[in-house]
């Protein structure tokens, strides 16, 4: 059995405008320990599916359809229940790690409260946990961290702090949203490699929300590109760098700079922008931008699967280019990957 | 604060950590450090607890009694001869004791009533902010229809139905007050309730209850603090007012405010009976500003050296 198993999530906001379909009929599963990572440009839905399985959408939003953890339907459970769920077996970790500490309180004191709240630690225990966990994240002196404030520390040690605590209950599935967004690259990495290595020691499941296909290529087993609240396409790293079969992934992948090949200079954009998510188009959500768009496209593509691991949802058989050209970018993940 | 060699404040701030018992109140126990360094802080609170112990103690080093007149000395000035070392106001009632009962009770009214407003006005403005939408628009909207009421409207219809009495004056001036106490805190924790650290904190399992407790009301307290500072000097003076107006305390009780009243009047022919009450009342007041600078400072862990 699956960790995670999303099926047709649906999130949706009430706004005076209207009705925002912020999210539309994801499916996946997560097995234990891998690592997926979600991509899509800002606005696709990927933090907001999120929100939707910890239960913690805003007031006006709705999701629909089913997340079961372990078996356990997370949708339209209590939030007592929802409670003993959260920080111990499923946590969060979120992208301004400095305003996501409480300014107010110590360090250590916020790492410990979790223990203390989840694992009825004593304070010296959970003193101690803390400790090692910090030890673990390589913040360097870590007693002295515990004593000070959020705001005494780096970008890079808040996100190492969170992380911390992200793992100090050894949870079974992280979601970590654009964890490095707010740091810097050379901090990037190192946080990205520590996440890497700490799921692989502590077999937890990591969902990484990112724009940054340099880290997925890095740090997942899976992708799932996400555009307009839809899953676009869903396979392993190495096959979708080596062979999108989505007009979309292969426009991201087209966007990433490389410094080894393009002379002029130019970025490789994909024309126009995201659709409205008030009117999302009735057929395929890309076709506007799409440069292969055709009659078809008026009807929205089923998922469909090219092979056991490798799904999309587009009408083409083939990209015209066929074969692409995009190395995969050095990955040193080994292929642990099964089918799902 | 790491390259602080570590001098006998920094062992004592080391050992009180070590020994705190409740987990978590470290952001009080670092205050208190903070607020000792606070030099102008710690003479504002030894002004006020010698206030205190002034005004408690005191009519008993005296001689003389608050109501009854020393038949003698009807004016005089400050004499330690008569052992009214105040003076005496017009009544001949020595005003070394009479400004001590004052204190008594213009401390009291202004402790009390903010106390009465700071808890209601605490707890209804972060219900209503913490849980928005309609809950807070009907809160909010009672609110408004208690402030459209006539202050004095108010208090003259208390004094009408219950009689006169000093406890009305602490109800109906902290029932007034913590209109502006719910509304100061509604809107911090409107704001507050977005910020990542509660949403970080709801992620990793934290109740609401919890979250109203560890991470909303500590954040609100600098706020709250210094407008209880500015509320108490404003008490008493709603107090003096109302004194004046024959609603408030009644002779041959008084207050700093119902003397500084008295005392004006005779400002010309006996002007210690002005000084002395409106020197206490100053010097209170401005220990509580003080107080309330530091504690501001004190409670905000960003503003540590």
């Amino acid at each position: 059995m699956a960790l995670l198993e999303v099926r047709d999530l649906s999130v949706r906001f009430e706004t005076p405008e209207g009705e925002v379909k912020a999210v539309n009929g994801i499916n996946f599963d997560l097995e234990p320990g891998e690592t997926l990572g979600l991509v899509g440009e800002s606005g696709s839905g990927k933090t907001q599916m999120a929100l939707a399985i910890m239960g913690l959408l805003s007031e006006n939003g709705r999701a629909s359809g089913s997340v079961k953890f372990r078996g356990q339907e997370l949708l339209g459970m209590g939030v007592g229940e929802l409670s003993r769920v959260r920080g111990s077996k499923i946590s969060m970790i979120f992208q301004d790690p400095v305003t996501s500490l409480n300014p107010y309180m110590r360090v250590g004191d916020q790492l410990i409260e979790v223990l203390t709240h989840h694992r009825n630690l004593k304070h010296k225990e959970a003193h101690q946990r803390a400790i090692e966990m910090l030890e673990r994240v390589r913040l360097s002196d870590p007693e002295e961290r515990m004593r000070q404030y959020p705001h005494e520390l780096s970008g890079g040690m808040c996100q190492r702090v969170m992380i911390a605590m992200g793992l100090l209950c050894q949870p079974d599935l992280l979601i970590a949203d654009e964890p490095t967004t707010a740091l810097d690259v050379t901090v990037q990495s190192q946080i990205n490699s520590l996440m890497g290595e700490l799921s692989e020691k502590s077999s937890t499941a990591i969902l990484l929300i990112t724009h940054d296909l340099g880290v997925v290529a890095g740090l997942c087993d899976r992708v799932m590109v996400m555009y307009a609240g839809q899953e676009m396409e869903l396979a392993e790293v190495e096959a979708l760098f080596a062979r999108p079969h989505h007009p979309y992934t292969e426009g991201l992948l087209h966007s990433v700079p490389r410094l080894d090949r393009e002379k002029s200079g130019i970025l490789n954009a994909i024309p126009g922008h995201p659709p409205n998510l008030l009117h999302v188009p009735r057929g395929c959500a890309f076709q506007d931008r799409c440069r292969y768009a055709y009659e078809a496209c008026q009807e929205r593509p089923d998922w469909a699967w090219v092979n056991d691991t490798h799904a999309k949802r587009c009408h083409l058989e083939v990209l015209p280019n066929g074969v692409s050209d995009h190395a995969s970018p050095a990955t040193d993940e080994g292929d642990q990957e099964e089918a799902s | 604060m790491k390259t602080t060699p570590s001098s006998s404040p920094q062992d004592a701030f080391e050992q009180a950590l070590d020994t705190r018992e409740v987990m978590g109140r470290s952001l009080y126990v670092d205050a208190w450090h903070r607020l000792l360094r606070n030099k102008a802080a710690v003479v504002g609170l030894a002004v006020l607890l010698m206030m205190v112990l002034l005004v408690v103690l005191g009519p008993m080093l005296s001689s003389w009694d608050h109501e009854i007149p020393d038949w003698d000395h009807y004016s005089s000035p400050p004499s330690l001869e008569t052992q009214h070392w105040f003076g005496t106001d017009a009544l001949g009632r020595d005003l070394f004791v009479r400004t001590l009962i004052g204190g008594q009770i213009s401390l009291l009214v202004g402790v009390i009533s903010t106390l009465v407003s700071l808890l209601i006005g605490i707890s209804y403005g972060a219900i209503a902010g913490y849980f928005g939408g309609r809950v807070d628009n009907i809160m909010m909207r009672i609110v408004d229809a208690i402030y459209a009421m006539p202050f004095m409207f108010f208090v003259i219809l208390l004094m009408v139905i219950f009689g006169r009495n000093i406890f009305l004056i602490f109800v109906a001036i902290g029932a007034i007050n913590w209109l502006d106490m719910a509304r100061i805190v509604r809107g911090q924790t409107l704001s507050l309730k977005n910020k990542d650290f509660v949403e970080a904190a709801r992620a990793s399992g934290a109740r609401e209850a919890q979250i109203i407790k560890r991470h909303i009301i500590p954040n609100l307290l600098g706020v709250v603090i210094v407008y209880v500072t500015l509320t108490i000097p404003q008490v008493i003076l709603v107090e003096s007012f109302l004194s004046f107006l024959g609603l408030g305390v009644q002779e041959p009780l008084t207050s700093w405010g119902a003397l500084v009243n008295e005392g004006a009047q005779e400002l010309e022919t006996a002007p210690w009976s002005l000084l002395f009450p409106a020197g206490f009342l100053a010097a209170t007041l401005f220990a509580f500003n003080f107080l309330g600078d530091g504690l501001r400072d004190a409670l905000d862990p960003k503003d540590r050296f």
